[in-house]
């Protein structure tokens, strides 16, 4: 079968993820998986999809976004209070709904966000996206949501939340959603599964996106405004389209994240994880997708592994993201691996130029 | 009308806070153009360093402080000669800012290794007698006076040093433009060092002023005032000194006045807000100068 370059590629990414699905499928049927091992799996799906998303922004459109774990904070919230109050539905289409129901509002929230955002540049972009995370945060914090037989009730604070005896309260401000995970049981055994199918939805999104005329006028946006916007090029149309599909599969990943936790509390999606799925992103090359599965497996596995490595984790990534940016972006660095490439490599290059 | 005046005060109070943290950075990004999102870490670790000096060195307050002031500024001159200069002509912008949010992490964890999680109070180190007004209806805390006095004091040398000095001239040539004022013959180099040493050493005063008002002090006690004193030189106009300071005063009163007369919840939430509205309606800030982009 003849194929061009941009679909090999994209079928080595989509191999590579379902190769890694049945691996570990196959060790954990013979039982050759730890509990602790096991008890990663979807979580490293969660942030897959979210580096994966978030890569779109920061790789294609070249803007910094600091405000992600918000977006994964409105789909987790909004699909479990969906997955609370149609509790009685069975429980495939539920989730299915539930997906779609935190992309969608993810992806509303991303509108509402980008609208004011995307006027903006580099560092005032990053640092109101920043803000957007913790307004998100603050004000879900103070959310009390309920259903009863009267229906929906909704108050800020826990003196005007009252919910008759029938009813149920599902999101108590800071206390956060509990049970969610406990409406899916039956469906527990295949969450890994269905965090593998989300990530290769993902991944055929974001490629297709990057690969289409959208996906060049974004590209065409990051690397000169200016030269984008006088060949007709809408900028503010196409970043906008990059950060709503990046906010509403962000919201996918949050959808996954809230529904395999028996507890689900704002204060998971601070600016700490933001900052850690933006380590993944530029730890496996920022815009290389493929490179942003393979750091989020590695990262998000190895400090788990390695225990007594947990508490130099956070630092090592640290000294690792300065020294990556270092290495990959100065001016310097890129002129001594070239030298270096030259040195080791140059007839192969001539051959190459010739 | 008691109440009023009295969250007045601490709104000052804080803004003040606000307004010295917000000098380093609109220092910092007036002429590097960067935003140094280590900058509030930076006053972590001096208010560390100022606490250690005084309960583990056993060192006088006055030299504690001078300890922490020149210790932050040897650190503001090592992160940028290290971290932010080999990037400065990098070609992409995101480039300084991802590695400046990696100093910022690198700072907390490093302090989290040295000195732990858990809260440390803070020792009084400025004793200065609180003041009553309205026969005991309203005090104003020693340690309010000696913030709002600094930051004022703080404002005018350097307004004074930039304007007047040869090192602060060549500040603004190259805050105006780094080629053009490195073809004048400014060392471009030694000026932002110069820049960032200032705004480090600010940030150790900062911190000590932060922890005096606010006496618990944690690893991540510097990344969210450090936060909103952007949020305030963006308000201010970002670049200019006194609008630092007066932007880091509104927002504290703002921020006071949010947490006592909507809800205490929503402080951050309202702070932030304040940034959106401002870069949305004047995104220049108050004192800002607008700069067209060019080609």
């Amino acid at each position: 079968m003849k194929m061009n370059k941009t679909t090999k590629n994209n079928m080595i990414t989509y191999l590579m993820v379902i190769a890694a699905y049945v691996i570990v499928q196959t060790m954990s049927s013979t039982g050759h998986l730890s509990r602790l091992l096991s008890g990663l799996l979807v979580p490293i799906c969660v942030y897959t999809i979210a580096a994966v998303s978030l890569n779109l922004v920061v790789g294609f459109s070249g803007e910094l976004s600091l405000g992600h774990a918000g977006f994964m904070c409105v789909g987790a919230y909004a699909s479990s209070i969906f997955s609370n109050i149609a509790s009685d539905m069975p429980s495939v289409p539920r989730f299915i709904i539930a997906v779609l129901i935190g992309a969608a509002v993810a992806a509303i929230f991303g509108v509402i966000i980008g609208i004011p955002v995307l006027r903006l540049r580099g560092d005032y972009l990053a640092i109101v996206t920043l803000a957007f995370g913790e307004i998100i945060k603050n004000i879900i914090n103070i959310l009390y949501v309920g259903v009863d037989s009267e229906g929906l009730h909704v108050a800020t604070s826990s003196q005007n939340f009252h919910v008759a005896a029938d009813g149920k309260e599902i999101l108590k401000g800071a206390l956060g959603i509990s049970g969610t995970a406990t409406l899916y049981k039956d469906l527990r055994d295949y969450f890994f599964l269905i965090g593998v199918i989300l990530v290769l939805v993902t991944l055929f999104i974001v490629q297709n996106l990057v690969n289409s005329r959208t996906g060049r006028a974004i590209m065409s946006t990051r690397d000169n405004r200016i030269a984008a916007e006088s060949v007709g090029i809408n900028v503010m149309k196409y970043k906008m389209i990059a950060f709503v599909i990046s906010a509403a599969l962000a919201g996918v990943a949050g959808v996954l994240y809230a529904h395999n936790m028996s507890m689900l509390k704002v204060s998971t999606f601070d600016y700490n994880m933001s900052i850690l799925v933006l380590v993944y992103v530029v730890l496996g090359g920022i815009g290389s997708l493929r490179g942003s599965i393979i750091a989020t497996v590695i990262l998000y596995a190895l400090p788990e592994l390695l225990r007594g490595f947990a508490t130099y984790r956070m630092l090592i990534y640290a000294i690792v993201l300065i020294v990556m940016m270092l290495f990959n972006w100065a001016p310097a660095a890129r002129d001594w691996r070239s030298r270096m490439m030259e040195k080791f490599f140059g007839k192969k290059n001539e051959k190459e130029a010739a | 009308m008691m109440s009023f005046l009295s969250y007045l005060k601490d709104g000052i109070s804080l803004g003040s806070i606000y307004a010295i943290i917000a000098l380093g950075y609109t220092m910092v990004y007036g002429i590097a153009k960067m935003l140094n999102f280590a900058h509030g870490d930076v006053i972590m670790v001096g208010a560390f360093i100022i606490l250690s000096s005084i309960t583990k060195a056993g060192l006088s307050p006055a030299l504690a402080i001078l300890a922490g002031v020149v210790l932050c500024t040897l650190m503001g001159i090592t992160i940028e000669a290290v971290a932010y200069r080999p990037l400065r002509k990098a070609a992409s912008p995101l480039a300084v800012l991802i590695t400046a949010i990696g100093v910022s992490y690198l700072l907390q964890n490093l302090a989290l290794l040295i000195f732990g999680a858990d809260a440390k109070s803070f020792v009084t180190v400025i004793d200065v007698p609180a003041l009553v007004l309205f026969d005991g209806k309203m005090t104003i805390k020693g340690i309010t006076i000696i913030t709002i006095i600094a930051c004022i004091v703080i404002m005018s040398v350097l307004t004074w040093f930039v304007k007047n000095t040869k090192p602060g001239r060549a500040m603004q040539a190259v805050a105006a433009d780094k080629d053009a004022a490195q073809l004048m013959g400014v060392n471009v180099n030694a000026t932002i060092s110069l820049t960032f040493a200032i705004g480090s050493g600010l940030a150790a005063i900062a911190g000590l002023l932060l922890c005096s008002a606010y006496p618990s002090l944690t690893p991540y006690t510097g990344s969210m005032p450090g936060i909103k004193a952007f949020v305030a030189a963006v308000f201010g106009g970002i670049g200019s000194i006194p609008g630092a300071m007066v932007g880091g005063i509104l927002l504290g009163v703002i921020e006071i006045f949010g947490r006592a007369y909507i809800s205490s919840q929503i402080a951050d939430a309202i702070c932030f807000a304040v940034l959106i509205i401002v870069l949305l309606v004047k995104p220049t800030g108050l004192f800002g100068k607008n700069i067209q982009e060019k080609v």
